[in-house]
């Protein structure tokens, strides 16, 4: 069978499964529309957390960016799944204990104040609705290079695939779907990755064959990498480039933002109890680390291939994956000397050949020449990994306009059922704007995607760690808090990368942290200006007192 | 409900939280960054220990933490249980 035809297969067969899982888990009451009932059970809730969490950038992007960096790119690594520690030890428990449904919710509650929710709510629709443009945009870009079709009907077949999940599911429906998503994402992963383990160094497991020796003899596989890109003019793989104090601040800015990112956080709000929460963070934690480990692997096997397959070899013998990828312009040859041969170099002046980041992950199971079947499951699994992130996020948008804004402020009078169908006609209205921006996505869009974990890092990460650890933190210094690390976060992110990128380098940078990374300061900001302000204003009433006092103890919400 | 055993399990879990976090930073913000480049120069087999902690030991440093913290936890939440009825027990039997 063709890679084609076994595409289409796996497609259908993997979006079947969706449509099944959601007619299946169709949510009757708000709780299980917002939290699935509260009876998922941990090891699922570590899935849907995992695939909630993967999105297309993990699956597609990471691994080709970390071929690119080396060891720069070991931010995103680190930064990707250390937030988890902090998720499981500082918030989780607590969260799920207070047992309300939302971000905004214990915002709200927590600092007894409307304005509060409300600068929640903002948040968490401006961090989500950056996040999920980048989805739509991902899962239109895979169906239209894989599937042969325009990006337009790409991106409304994905569209109509969450649309009808998450509308009838809900939360419910949505964490069954990521529990099958996460299935399909990591077997697309794990295939090709062992596969090219075993072709290249003969170790089953690709975390061994990382640093086993090359099946040719010519040593250790990083050894190897090492001196391809010595010889080559490339930065050495296993240095670093970028100065430390910068890796330092973006790292530390992933992990903030992924521990105060809403539709992560949100799926803690899904189990039985505080025990099942602590659990589930650590299920989540080995399910992420799956991929994560395996990532930096492919991210090295894939960049020695490609340097073997295309370096000095001659134009018009190359495989068929090189013209199919020219195609699409991931790839492209420029023959500057016309000898006919590809010099794939780190001297830009001599450099014949542009790679595309994102052609690591799509394109390497053919470079290695790996069977069609397995070709074609990299995209049911890109399709999964965009999916259930997209669906995450568009509940994250929906709840914060039924819930924290309808019912918890405006129209506190309504009634359930009108409850319900205003989070379904959100949702239904954040699809079709999220699908109407991925269809024409704004040339930044992509770009600002990663910079939603510098917002969350600087609004909610401190406001929900204060709230819960410092018992006498009040409203005015979270509300300051929050405004000043947003408003300092997206300042200095939109005037690097919208209004002058050009400025954008490491001399113009505040203490040379790139706008990557600035979502640490926001952080050390909001926390400055929480305490500041807090300290000659009144202490929280009583009753938030016992609030917090109460989330801190283990038992029953 | 106690206050006496209500304090000491937030003390502990304090605690507990903070050695953990200790050791978060000081694999992947120390080891992983600061040290990164003088811990390169100690191999093992294919890989330099700067090279692999950043890439992949940190990552199941971070799968541990949270293993430790899980059975922790378990064990401080049936202590606490265990002294608050202990309490609840005293007093009524003072009341008396």
């Amino acid at each position: 069978m063709s890679v084609q035809m076994w595409t289409y297969l796996f497609v259908f067969l993997s979006f079947g499964l969706y449509i099944g899982i959601a007619i299946w888990s169709r949510a009757g009451s708000t709780k299980e529309f917002y939290v699935a009932g509260g009876g998922v059970h941990p090891v699922a809730n570590g899935m849907a957390t995992a695939a909630d969490w993967m999105s297309a950038a993990s699956f597609i992007s990471m691994t080709g960016l970390i071929s690119f960096l080396g060891r720069d790119g070991t931010f995103y690594l680190m930064g990707w799944t250390g937030g988890y520690v902090l998720l499981a030890l500082l918030l989780a428990p607590y969260l799920r204990k207070f047992g309300k449904f939302t971000v905004p919710d214990f915002i709200g509650d927590r600092y007894y104040s409307q304005t509060a929710r409300l600068v929640a709510v903002f948040c968490a629709i401006v961090i989500s609705f950056i996040y999920v443009c980048g989805q739509m945009q991902g899962a239109g870009i895979v169906f239209s290079r894989f599937l042969e079709v325009d990006v337009t009907t790409g991106v409304i077949i994905g569209m109509a695939i969450v649309f009808f999940y998450a509308v009838l599911g809900g939360m419910k429906g949505i964490t069954y779907t990521q529990v099958a998503q996460y299935c399909v994402l990591i077997f697309a992963f794990m295939v090709p990755a062992i596969f090219i383990s075993i072709m290249m160094t003969g170790q089953v497991i690709p975390q061994i064959g990382f640093g086993s020796e090359l099946v040719d003899g010519s040593g250790y596989l990083l050894d190897r990498l090492d001196g391809l890109s010595q010889e080559l003019g490339f930065a050495t793989y296993t240095e670093g480039q970028r100065s430390t104090q910068d890796v330092f601040f973006i790292t530390a800015a992933l992990m903030f933002g992924t521990a105060g990112l809403p539709h992560v956080i949100i799926r803690f709000f899904t189990v039985p109890n505080v025990r099942d929460a602590r659990r589930s963070a650590g299920y989540a934690m080995i399910f992420i680390a799956i991929l994560y480990t395996t990532a930096p692997t492919v991210a090295a096997f894939a960049r020695t291939n490609l340097i073997n397959s295309v370096s000095n070899a001659e134009y018009s013998a190359m495989p068929d994956w090189f013209g199919k990828w020219e195609t699409t312009n991931l790839i492209s040859f420029d023959d500057k000397n016309n000898d006919g041969k590809i010099q794939y170099v780190g001297d830009a002046e001599r450099n014949e050949l542009t790679v595309s980041a994102d052609i690591m992950v799509m394109a390497n199971p053919e470079i290695a020449g790996l069977p069609n079947w397995v070709i074609a499951l990299v995209t049911a699994g890109a399709l999964a990994a965009a999916l259930s992130t997209a669906a995450g996020l568009l509940l994250v948008i929906s709840t914060s306009v039924a819930h924290d804004m309808l019912k918890r402020t405006f129209m506190p009078s309504i009634t359930e059922k009108q409850e319900l169908l205003s989070a379904r006609i959100s949702i239904f209205v954040a699809v079709l704007i999220a699908g109407y921006v991925g269809m024409n996505p704004p040339a930044y869009v992509a770009q600002v995607v990663a910079f939603a974990f510098g917002l969350a890092a600087a609004s909610f990460f401190p406001a929900i760690v204060l709230g819960i650890f410092q018992k006498k933190m009040n409203k005015q210094g979270a509300i300051s808090g929050m405004a000043a690390g947003f408003i300092f976060t997206a300042s200095y992110i939109i005037y690097f990368k919208l209004i002058n990128p050009a400025a954008s380098t490491a001399d113009n940078w505040l203490f040379g942290i790139s706008p990557e990374g600035i979502g640490t300061l926001g952080t050390i900001i909001n926390v400055a200006f929480a305490y500041t302000i807090a300290s000659f204003t009144p202490d929280p009433p009583d009753d938030v007192q016992e609030l917090v006092e109460n989330i801190r103890l283990p038992g029953e919400a | 409900m106690s206050t006496t055993s209500a304090n000491s399990y937030w003390k502990a879990n304090i605690k507990l939280v903070l050695s953990l976090l200790c050791v978060w930073f000081l694999i992947s913000f120390v080891c992983g960054i600061l040290l990164v480049d003088v811990l390169d120069n100690i191999r093992i087999k294919g890989f330099k220990l700067g090279f692999w902690i950043a890439q992949q030991g940190s990552i199941l440093t971070f799968i541990a933490l949270i293993l430790i913290y899980i059975r922790a936890m378990d064990k401080l939440d049936s202590q606490y249980k265990q002294a608050a009825s202990n309490d609840v027990q005293n007093t009524e039997g003072e009341a008396k």
